[in-house]
């Protein structure tokens, strides 16, 4: 039967790159829902900002994806004519929007490992790479102190936000484990980027120094959730992409 | 976006005495008025509700547009989108800033957009249907816009004018990018032209409507015109609007909805039809296709949003008394 579906053939440089440009096109939907929704015009601003970074971030990474192939997928192909099992982001990122905190809470936990991440990659032997990392880790690093600024105004304001914020990191607690699996090694050996595993240290130090500052409790490290990379998701993420790639679905083959 | 020049002036006195003739003579020299020159109480209200019902509209503006941002058909045109609306937002703040100069906090002005006193343009109050909606918008409603406010730039009150320098920079930038996506979808396959000439069928009705009432009817005109708040009639405006964007719709092979539609050679204009004020008024009063919706959506995001507020500013207060602790 016809399909308008891409097959990818991923190579560890591919995959990573995939698993990179997905992150930052889930999270960049998510964040983009809030356009017009937000609780101050301060916010919708600045999520819309998040959101912009994130979807440049990863039509550079799906750029890369798509040369490191060498299939002529273009970033179009590779967002848009995925299906659900082909994805690779983290579960956390398709993680619905929930309440304000739920969002603030959910980039929080991955700003404080992406940030690192991409500053570990700025010295990539990939000089593709090396270069998105210059300037991904400039916009995480903003990233990372947007959301810590007011996951702390949300822990210690009033108690209803803290009541909400702590649910919310009790609820994303499960899906923080994914972040550190290990990326494959002859990437990490040729030194095309950093080891998540390697990244824990500094990870726990910004949460608990965050956290502190908040009065939130760190939630207790149980069973973690896993898959994203395998591309088994959440329920959540079928709908999104549903959303994401109507359009090309529907009329396949235009040009926009 | 976007002002319609639906804006009232206040039945109060009309100022007279040594002071407003003075205030005169400076608009009539082209001087700027700042916030905190004396003005008269009419022409401090009138700015009021102009520049906050302009706000309005950029925010609620946000919301037929933001229906496609997750839906957009390509990355480019996501982030395009997603930058545009961001704009909107952009200028929503700098002109409730504006209007704050005038004595009025944005807390009561939101409370007015909300409680339905306040009024905002008519033309997001239709559905965004298609992505060539998208298009339309941009190319049509940002298009007028851009008449209506270009002279707004030399507007006597300088906070206004200098913040409509900046928005129609960025309008500007909108409408280019809105007529390429119809460009793109005009020179599309089939599916996409007739994508393109449903949305300008249902746009350029309700675009011409954005310029206000005929300006017979028009209650204003005269006050804001010598106060330099206004400088163009409503129609005078439309006429504009209509003999720039035939010929862009021409060169696009979408054929503008108005069977009338003619050149008139010996005034040099395009004469276009009858438009239908009945639907103005309805939608102006509330019963367009998406009023209530809109006001609902950003009563929603208020109402949702109120623990954030409330929780910010505990945390300020927090904040400000440890510090006030600290250098007792
Ligand atoms: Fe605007
Ligand atoms: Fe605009």
């Amino acid at each position: 039967m016809a399909t308008t579906s891409i097959q990818v053939a991923e190579t560890p440089l591919v995959r990573l790159a995939l698993q990179r440009a997905d992150d930052a096109l889930v999270l960049g939907h998510r964040l983009s829902e809030w356009c017009g929704h937000a609780p101050v015009l301060e916010e919708d601003i600045a999520l819309a900002n998040l959101a912009l970074d994130l979807i440049g971030q990863a039509r550079e990474l799906y750029a890369l994806a798509g040369e490191a192939e060498g299939a002529g997928h273009d970033e179009d192909q590779l967002a848009y004519l995925r299906n659900e099992r082909a994805y690779r982001n983290l579960l956390l990122l398709e993680q619905p929007n929930g309440d304000f905190a739920l969002t603030i809470a959910r980039q929080f936990l991955y700003a404080a490992f992406i940030d690192p991440w991409w500053r570990a990659t700025l010295h990539a032997t990939h000089p593709g790479l090396a270069a998105i990392a210059a300037k991904a880790e400039k916009e995480t690093a903003y990233h990372l102190r947007h959301s810590a600024e007011w996951l702390i105004r949300l822990g210690d304001g009033t108690p209803e936000s803290h009541r909400r914020a702590q649910e919310a990191l009790d609820r994303l607690w499960p899906y923080t484990g994914e972040m550190f699996e290990p990326a494959e090694a002859t990437l990490v050996a040729d030194g095309v980027c950093a080891d998540p595993p390697g990244l824990r240290e500094t990870w726990n130090a910004t949460v608990d120094a965050v956290l502190a500052q908040a009065t939130l409790q760190r939630p207790k490290d149980g069973w973690m959730q896993t898959g994203g990379r395998a591309g088994r998701h959440t329920e959540h993420l079928g709908p999104l992409l549903a959303e994401l790639q109507y359009m090309q679905r529907v009329l396949p083959g235009a040009v926009w | 976006m976007y002002t319609q020049g639906l804006n009232s002036i206040d039945k109060i006195a009309a100022p007279d005495g040594e002071q407003a003739e003075r205030f005169q003579a400076r608009i009539d020299a082209d001087d700027r008025i700042e916030p905190n020159d004396w003005m008269p109480e009419q022409y401090r209200r009138t700015l009021v509700r102009q520049i906050s019902q302009h706000a309005h509209s950029e925010i609620v503006g946000m919301l037929p547009e933001g229906n496609w941002i997750t839906r957009a058909p390509s990355l480019r045109r996501k982030a395009a989108l997603l930058a545009k609306v961001q704009d909107e937002g952009g200028h929503g703040l700098y002109l409730y800033a504006a209007a704050e100069t005038l004595g009025v906090s944005r807390e009561e002005l939101i409370d007015q957009l909300l409680s339905g006193r306040a009024k905002y343009s008519s033309i997001f109050n239709y559905p965004t249907l298609t992505w060539a909606d998208i298009g339309a918008i941009g190319w049509l409603v940002d298009g007028a816009a851009i008449m209506n406010q270009i002279p707004l730039c030399r507007c006597s009150y300088g906070p206004y004018a200098r913040a409509m320098i900046r928005v129609c920079k960025e309008e500007s930038f909108h409408q280019r990018q809105g007529y390429e996506i119809m460009l793109t979808l005009s020179r599309g396959t089939p599916e996409q032209k007739e994508m393109a000439q449903d949305a300008l069928n249902r746009w350029w009705w309700p675009c011409l409507m954005m310029f206000g009432p005929p300006d017979g009817e028009s209650q204003h005109s005269d006050t804001s015109m010598r106060w330099k708040i206004k400088r163009f009639s409503n129609d005078g405006l439309r006429q504009k609007f209509v003999d720039a964007t035939v010929p862009q719709a021409h060169f696009l092979g979408l054929t503008i909805p108005d069977p009338t539609l003619h050149f008139d050679e010996a005034g040099g204009h395009w004469v276009y039809g009858e438009i239908d004020w009945d639907e103005f008024r309805r939608v102006l009063a509330g019963d367009g296709p998406c009023n209530r919706e809109r006001l609902a959506v950003r009563r929603k995001a208020h109402e949702d949003g109120a623990w954030v507020r409330e929780a910010a500013l505990a945390y300020a207060a927090k904040r400000s008394a440890a510090t006030r602790q600290k250098a007792a």
